[in-house]
């Protein structure tokens, strides 16, 4: 058995002449234990994530049904198709409209809640816990309770906003091609409102009461203050939350799946929706695969461009 | 918020020679709380009503489900959809699978992920940079880029399943519970989670455990574990009720009823049965018992956890 830490000093000067190969063996065969300790994680990252990118880089190429033995090498086909595809065209705009519409309602109104849980009040831990419940439901059964308030009989939904006059005549909602995404769009927001929330409460914690303090003296009210100081101050906040919820919103499957399946007329299929049914309903791997690529295409993009316009204003 | 008001009230009175300013600043606060807590109580009962509405709907008979307006407290409370649907359903079965499975991926994460923090934490050896930093930027790559290829690789994992040794004739890893389980054993983010708080542990109270001939290994497990019981009750609540909640996976690579998850088993149900609400209702709830418990106890590191890694 090694005892690594006496040892462990003397690696740093052979760090430093690198040339010396024999000394970093003797190193690596001294500290062996350490290698032995990564070597769980390494095996299924090698195995589940670097072999598996490869592999799906591999599938791209193909034409590629598990079903099939033979499986042809078609070269950029894969790619070139998804540009012809009208399905894949509708699946990336609904997409987009999914993530433009929940992420910023959802990031907003975690904020607003934050900022009047962030007040000297009774029942804080009560309120935020309250507010917190959507999240830890199960995002299968979120899906399952809003269908039915979506439900267009006997829903909620429907009961309600007939009673304030706010509708006319019962909404099908999930069945009305116009309607079925801004349904999905709600129950992400309802469902995301939380954790927006609790990252804001912990941002809002971190300014200090001087600054506010400070505003008062200068006579600032209560709305410039929270323009002036408060949010710009969270922005570091603000753009964790944007990476985060817009990676997850590229990814939306669950509500789809079970909510709408993709309709009424494809109106409410997005990317991973298609993917799916691509790889697993037409087994159409290859293809499935190629589309993968183009998910992930969008989201490295689209996290490098928010980085770049926004972290010129997070730095505090 | 009538008892706020009436202490303001009362304040107000003591203070009766007090400037009108003053006073009128004061009436003015208690305004605006007024405000706050009518705007956070509002919210708060848009926010829960599915919920108790989910409640609600589970124990009564269907047919009160659909009556209009809608009942908020049952009228005649029975247990009977629980019951059928215990009965219709495997339900008992898909609580077992999804209790294994979660309970089974988060030790096994929580001890690969603590083992491999430790080693990036607080030992020095040839290549641990770029080791560590390939770990990260297995977090780069989404799921969706993975899936179909692991479902390839699962499919061929030799000797499982009915596969000969070079992984081919039968079905792998695929509807199994290894499947299940061991794409999930190590995780990034809980490396990188543990690795900085094992950070802010003094070395020499390893060195010293090191120069009384402590091995490493004796080290991480008796010295450097007891200290992080922290972090690790947050990853671990972290990831019970990822997994617990997981339906992707599932959805993909299980295909027999008795290895179904209870996601999966009530999303099928849902696809199967468009009008059997009543049932549904009743396996919601128990779906959501179970994660809804671990929050309620473990709040506070729950909270802590979103707060560590949201300030990243």
């Amino acid at each position: 058995m090694s005892v690594g830490g006496v040892t462990g000093q003397q690696v740093q000067p052979a760090r430093r002449r690198p040339s010396n190969r024999r000394r970093v063996l003797r190193e690596m065969r001294k500290q062996w234990t350490a290698y032995l300790f990564l070597s769980p994680v390494l095996l299924l990252f090698l195995v589940f994530t670097f072999f598996s990118v490869g592999y799906a880089f591999y599938l791209s190429f193909h034409k590629w049904n598990i079903l099939e033995p033979h499986k042809p090498f078609v070269g950029f086909d894969n790619y070139a198709r998804l540009l012809d595809d009208d399905r894949f065209r509708q699946a990336v705009l609904n997409t987009i409209y999914y993530t433009a519409a929940s992420v910023p309602l959802t990031i907003a109104l975690g904020l607003l809640v934050a900022l009047l849980l962030n007040n000297q009040i009774r029942g804080r831990g009560f309120f935020r816990t309250l507010y917190y419940l959507p999240v830890i439901t199960p995002l299968v059964i979120a899906s399952i309770i809003w269908k039915w308030v979506y439900n267009g009989d006997y829903g909620l939904a429907n009961y309600y906003l007939l009673k304030l006059h706010v509708i006319n005549e019962p909404l099908l909602w999930l069945a009305d091609k116009n309607l079925a995404m801004p349904s999905v769009i709600i129950t992400s927001v309802w469902k995301g409102v939380g954790f927006a929330m609790v990252v804001y409460l912990a941002g809002l914690q971190s300014i200090p009461e001087e600054y506010y303090d400070a505003a008062k003296i200068d006579g600032a009210t209560g709305w410039r203050r929270l323009r002036d100081i408060t949010i710009p101050l969270l922005s570091s906040t603000t753009l964790f939350l944007l990476v985060i919820s817009i990676l997850g919103s590229f990814q939306v499957f669950t509500q789809i799946f079970i909510m709408t399946n993709g309709g009424p007329l494809g109106r409410t299929r997005t990317i991973v929706w298609y993917i799916y049914t691509t790889a697993f309903k037409d087994y159409n791997m290859g293809y499935a695969a190629a589309m993968a690529f183009a998910l992930f295409a969008m989201m490295l993009g689209f996290t490098l461009l928010q980085l770049r316009f926004l972290r010129r204003e997070v730095d505090y | 918020m009538a008892v706020v008001t009436r202490e303001h009230e009362t304040q107000q009175a003591a203070e009766a020679q007090g400037a009108a300013i003053r006073r009128r600043q004061r009436a003015n606060e208690v305004a605006q709380k007024f405000v706050i807590y009518l705007l956070l109580a509002a919210g708060a009962v848009i926010f829960i009503a599915p919920f108790v509405w989910m409640v609600t709907a589970s124990l009564q008979d269907v047919g009160d489900m659909f009556r209009w307006p809608p009942s908020w407290i049952p009228r005649n409370p029975s247990f009977d959809n629980y019951t059928e649907f215990f009965k219709q359903e495997r339900i008992g079965r898909y609580f077992f699978n999804s209790a294994f499975v979660a309970l089974t991926v988060t030790s096994l994460q929580l001890f690969t992920s603590s083992l491999a923090a430790y080693t990036f934490a607080k030992r020095r050896f040839p290549g641990r940079d770029l080791l560590f930093i390939i770990t990260l930027g297995t977090l780069m790559i989404p799921g969706q880029v993975t899936l179909i290829p692991n479902y390839v690789i699962l499919k061929n994992i030799p000797f499982f399943g009915g596969n000969d040794a070079f992984g081919s004739g039968g079905h792998g890893w695929l509807d199994s519970y290894w499947g299940l389980i061991v794409p999930q054993g190590a995780s990034a983010f809980g490396i990188f989670l543990l690795r900085q708080y094992m950070k802010s542990i003094p070395d020499d109270l390893l060195d010293a455990a090191r120069v009384d001939g402590g091995t490493e290994f004796r080290i991480y497990a008796e010295v450097v574990m007891p200290l992080c019981r922290p972090a690790l009750a947050a990853l671990g609540i972290f990831t019970f009720t990822y997994v617990w909640d997981d339906f992707f996976w599932p959805l993909v690579i299980i295909s027999s009823e008795e290895l179904r998850t209870l996601p999966l088993g009530l999303a099928l149900f849902v696809v199967r049965n468009r009008t059997v609400w009543d049932l549904l209702m009743a396996g919601s709830v128990i779906t959501t018992v179970p994660v809804l418990l671990v929050f309620l106890f473990f709040q506070r590191h729950f909270i802590r956890g979103i707060a560590v890694t949201g300030m990243k």
